[in-house]
């Protein structure tokens, strides 16, 4: 399940900060997503792993408890055996978001937020958020710009902005500097994850005003 | 259209490469990174004698390696001395439960223990849910394993001796990143990280073996 039209890749740091454990939820998301589909930072990740096995091979030692291996052993004689991964049937969203969604987009709770658009907010821990935006072909996100770092990635259909065009398997990093209009392609209807730490600013009136009730 | 850190990549390699790795410790003394040993790591070894034949001598001797390794990471992560014994405790017991997961061709002993203590950190001391990616599938013959083992093996006793070799400051920022003393934006923006040269060296061969065995390009 490996797509290699793939051009919008995780960046170095957004990697290494999910290895070491660093990245909150919502964008931890975002990467084992585009993991799922992309062999390319599928390695790389390896990569910063290795790096975490080569800092811990180099740590020096703490000193545990008396008994603490024999203790290690009654654990392991005392625990059930642990399953197998889980399987996913085939879908259109990768495994670690259908563990969010309970599977792929026909499980989705949509709830409309204007303009055609619609979101549903997954149940995420941590100072950072993750949604799932539904924009209809052809229509458009409002024009907007970010105040934390905000990290999109499509699943279906693609968008264009001021940047690029961003298709399946893209991630798109928005930041103070990105002000964008995400125009969804026309052939078909675009979904993408997309995950924030601080809420959209956006330029238009209305958008504004819905802000608080659309909680975007 | 990949986000390129901007570390001066090309100077540091050469620094690393013109370096010997002579005060890398290893049973198999490494004098040069060209020398490669033709075995795997005795810690990769002793993984896969649990995984094949449930070997409790093994097991002992992964225990008494990386157990006070794995609590030392968990208390500088944050832990409490108690939390980090009891953590270290079930995580080599999840090294024994899931060494039948164990893919030496994917990553070596110290790296795979790495991302169980990680993942004990996360979900059992910070209480927090860390979403993995969809597993993909390794159809491959034991010999090609077994090759790809060796280079996997190879590859990540290069990685240790880079950081070995790396100038104090940037070995301990990047001590500092994986145990859990740097935030994400830190990390992102911290150009200390020799990012680049550690890329590098794992590029030159990891990205090659895993794309070939996944059959794609």
């Amino acid at each position: 399940m490996t797509d290699t039209t793939i051009k919008h890749h995780l960046t170095d740091a957004i990697m290494m900060a999910y290895s070491t454990g660093a990245l909150p939820e919502a964008y931890s998301l975002v990467v084992a997503c585009h993991v799922s589909l992309c062999s390319e930072c599928r390695c790389a990740l390896e990569g910063f792993d290795a790096l975490g096995g080569a800092v811990l091979e180099q740590t020096r030692k703490s000193e545990l408890s008396e008994g603490a291996l024999s203790a290690t052993l009654d654990l392991i004689a005392n625990t059930p055996a642990v399953e197998t991964p889980k399987k996913y049937a085939p879908s259109d969203f990768p495994a670690p978001l259908q563990e969010y969604v309970g599977g792929g987009s026909d499980r989705v709770q949509w709830r409309k937020i204007g303009g055609g658009v619609k979101q549903a907010i997954l149940p995420i821990e941590g100072e950072a958020n993750a949604r799932l935006l539904y924009i209809p072909a052809g229509m458009a996100v409002p024009d907007h710009s970010h105040n934390g770092l905000e990290m999109t990635m499509v699943l279906q259909g693609a968008f264009s902005d001021e940047v690029d065009r961003f298709a399946r398997g893209d991630v798109e990093f928005g930041d103070e500097d990105l002000s964008h209009t995400p125009v969804a392609d026309v052939g078909q209807d675009c979904i993408c994850l997309a995950a924030t730490d601080a809420p959209l600013k956006f330029k238009g009136l209305i958008p504004r005003m819905l802000q608080p009730f659309i909680n975007i | 259209m990949r986000k390129e850190t901007t570390f001066d990549t090309a100077r540091a390699l050469d620094q690393l490469q013109a370096k010997n790795c002579g005060n890398f410790s290893s049973n198999r003394a490494m004098t040069k990174l060209e020398e490669q040993p033709r075995q795997l790591d005795e810690w990769t070894q002793c993984l896969i004698n649990v995984r094949d034949s449930q070997d409790q001598a093994a097991f002992v001797r992964l225990f008494n390696q990386f157990a006070p390794r794995v609590k030392a990471y968990l208390i500088k992560s944050g832990g409490s001395n108690a939390l980090a014994e009891d953590a270290t405790q079930e995580a080599m017991a999840t090294v024994w439960q899931k060494a039948h997961l164990f893919n030496p061709a994917r990553a070596g002993a110290s790296t795979w223990i790495f991302t169980i203590a990680r993942n004990k950190q996360i979900d059992g001391i910070r209480k927090q849910r860390r979403p993995e990616p969809e597993d993909v599938e390794w159809n491959t013959g034991d010999q090609e394993e077994a090759s790809a083992a060796l280079e996997i093996s190879q590859e990540e006793t290069a990685i240790r001796c880079a950081v070995s070799t790396l100038p104090d400051a940037q070995r301990k920022l990047i001590e500092r990143a994986f145990f859990n003393d740097m935030s994400h934006s830190e990390i992102a923006a911290e150009t200390g990280i020799p990012l680049g040269t550690i890329k590098s060296r794992i590029r030159l061969g990891l990205n090659k073996i895993r794309y070939g065995m996944t059959g794609l390009q």
